[in-house]
């Protein structure tokens, strides 16, 4: 396509023509595809997005590594709504997780961000790509209602509705105006309070047991180094220096960051004195990890304005200060 | 137009026409959505008037037939056909067709929109749909204005037009669309006004059988934002004057189509040629260069 803003629609034609379908871009592209990331939000088409995060604002850093885009991922379009934000840490896991993140897209009908970061995105590791039989596939919810009986945004009851598909005879109508459940424009308070907390409400199972996390050594932990993406291989390097101290640090790695696992975070607080966010930005999830925690330990962000990656100094310099 | 000429076997549900419907074009409406939002006067109406009996006339099973419209009074089309329709965000409708397309050829996949939606924000669109040969079918209503947010200067605007953001006139030059559309390539370019139904609806008929980017511009009123802002009158004062300053000539070099205030307005059909389309020419080169390891893609793959 010719640019970012025709590709990152050109996936919802293609997903509603009846493909599986994706787009990847990096720091301004990103910017450029807020829109649409609204419009699958709101038309409900499964598809993903991946964006290779680089330092900015604007132009930025290319090809250099951050992680300033989290909440862009998460807010970046006007207006409420939810995505599912997916953070890989190796090319292993950017093989596993688009698989996931694909079938995540076509269970709850919504836009998945891959949120990788450029070391992510530039690394060469191992991979396994399993035969394909051997990959585990959502289906899209294509309805099996005639096209008399069936309304493509009448949800089920885990509020996602199913789908049809262009040219299969259901002449259906998809807009990205606030619609009734038949597809048509229906511009109310009732119609915009129900679809819009929906949109939202539909993901909740992701911020609770659903919540994709990578733990160690939580039983005994009394500090939590919380990181996602290439910092959390950075802080792996700090919690076992950490441990060598004979603190009692652990690990919690987000991967699924969208919703934000906050069941898990919150359990977490009550028992564990302090959260180490560090992150290659100037403090975003941490705000995330602050409302999870709610007071009941102590969050610390350990910043970085992103060209390169921590040093496991810097994160383990947090753990032994919050121990102190 | 009368019951008898509805192809019924283009219709997989089938579509009773009621014994007191008012209009054959109803069964392809949705009529559960009338009365539409266009103003008196207004000649968008007309246009999809014509495409309902473009759509019955052309034999199409119409299952397979889906229209994506962009933002404005236009892009509200996509909302009253009955058919597979979409009403995407401003000046993208061109490449989400692009994508419906290519994911489902079997479709016969019509744009349709306004003026300031496919040649302001989605005029990069349009140019590199037309430079691939896309198929697609771009029905362009132009109403020389931003109707929908209270009549703009738009890239299609005449000189000396006074409008919301040039209450002294416009001065910039305007883009000839139908030159636009030649220069980048589409396959057929045909102007109409909403006062040439019948020509209309032949051209219509004509693009839903052709192959390639097919580009038809509609001139047609906005007697509330354009007409009545610039003096020129009402919807009936804009069809006579359609009626007597339009000159059909088939085949004019559309380099001197433009438009101006209140000049000859050239309509026919400018442009009908065949290049080969870019899911053939994909075809090809993957069949050149892969040979036998190209497979063939599948239709339908959310299912596997």
């Amino acid at each position: 396509m010719e640019d970012e803003l025709a590709a990152s629609i050109a996936i919802q034609g293609a997903v509603w023509g009846g493909a599986k379908a994706f787009t990847v871009t990096s720091g301004p592209g990103f910017s450029l595809m807020m829109e649409h990331i609204g419009y699958a939000a709101m038309t409900e088409t499964p598809c993903v997005f991946v964006n290779v995060q680089r330092g900015g604002p604007s132009t930025g850093l290319p090809t250099l590594p951050a992680q300033a885009d989290m909440m862009q991922a998460r807010w970046g379009s006007h207006g409420d709504y939810g995505i599912i934000a997916l953070c890989p840490n190796s090319p292993q896991e950017c093989f596993d997780l688009t698989v996931t993140g694909f079938n995540l897209a076509e269970e709850f009908r919504v836009p998945v961000m891959m949120m990788l970061d450029e070391c992510v995105g530039h690394m060469t590791e191992k991979v396994i790509i399993p035969e394909a039989e051997k990959i585990a596939i959502t289906p899209r919810r294509l309805t099996k209602l005639p096209p008399e009986q069936f309304r493509l945004f009448e949800p089920k009851s885990d509020l996602v509705p199913d789908m049809a598909r262009a040219g299969d005879g259901y002449r259906f109508h998809v807009t990205g105006l606030t619609h009734d459940e038949r597809g048509y424009p229906s511009m109310n308070v009732d119609t915009q309070d129900h679809s819009v907390r929906r949109l939202q409400e539909k993901l909740q199972p992701l911020a609770n047991g659903r919540a994709i996390c990578e733990t160690e050594n939580l039983e005994d932990a009394e500090v939590v180094v919380v990181s996602y993406g290439i910092t959390s291989r950075v802080a792996q390097r700090a919690l076992q220096l950490a441990r060598a101290q004979g603190i009692r640090a652990g690990k919690f790695r987000i991967i699924s960051a969208w919703p934000f696992p906050e069941q898990r975070i919150r359990e977490l607080a009550g028992r564990v004195k302090a959260f180490i966010v560090p992150e290659l930005n100037l403090g975003q999830m941490v705000h995330e990890v602050k409302r999870a925690a709610d007071g009941k330990a102590a969050v610390v962000s350990v910043t970085h304005a992103g060209g390169s990656v921590h040093h496991p100094e810097a994160i383990l310099r947090a753990i032994v200060e919050a121990v102190r | 137009m009368n019951e008898a000429m509805v192809d019924r076997s283009t219709l997989e549900v089938p579509v009773e026409i009621p014994p007191d419907a008012v209009n054959p074009v109803e069964p392809f409406l949705r009529m559960d959505r009338m009365p539409h939002i266009w103003c008196p006067g207004c000649g968008i109406g007309t246009t999809v008037n014509c495409f309902t009996r473009a759509l019955i006339d052309c034999g199409k099973n119409l299952d397979k037939v889906a229209v994506v419209s962009g933002i404005g009074c236009t892009g509200r089309v996509a909302g009253y056909a009955r058919l597979d329709s979409f009403h995407t965000t401003h000046g993208r409708a061109i490449p989400f067709a692009t994508g419906l397309k290519l994911a489902n050829p079997e479709l016969d996949v019509v744009v349709y929109s306004g003026d300031g939606d496919l040649f302001a924000i989605g005029g990069n669109h349009f140019i590199h749909a037309a430079r691939r040969n896309m198929d697609l079918k771009v029905i362009c209503v132009n109403n020389l204005t931003y109707a929908m947010t209270g009549g703009q200067t738009a890239p299609t605007t005449p000189s000396k037009v006074i409008s919301a953001t040039a209450p002294y006139g416009v001065f910039e030059p305007a883009f000839n669309l139908v030159a636009l559309a030649e220069a980048a390539g589409a396959a057929y370019v045909a102007r109409w006004t909403t006062y040439h139904v019948k020509q209309l609806s032949r051209s219509m008929e004509e693009v839903l059988k052709k192959k390639g980017f097919c580009f038809i511009e509609v001139l047609s009123p906005c007697p509330t934002l354009y007409q009545r802002r610039n003096k020129m009158g009402e919807g009936l004062d804009v069809m006579k004057y359609y009626k007597q300053a339009s000159k059909v000539r088939h085949g004019a070099r559309t380099s001197e189509c433009d438009l101006s205030r209140d000049g000859e307005i050239v309509v026919g059909k400018f442009v009908d040629r065949d290049r080969p389309d870019y899911y053939d020419l994909l075809q090809a080169q993957m069949r050149e260069t892969l040979g036998d390891r190209y497979a063939e893609p599948e239709v339908s793959c959310c299912e596997c």
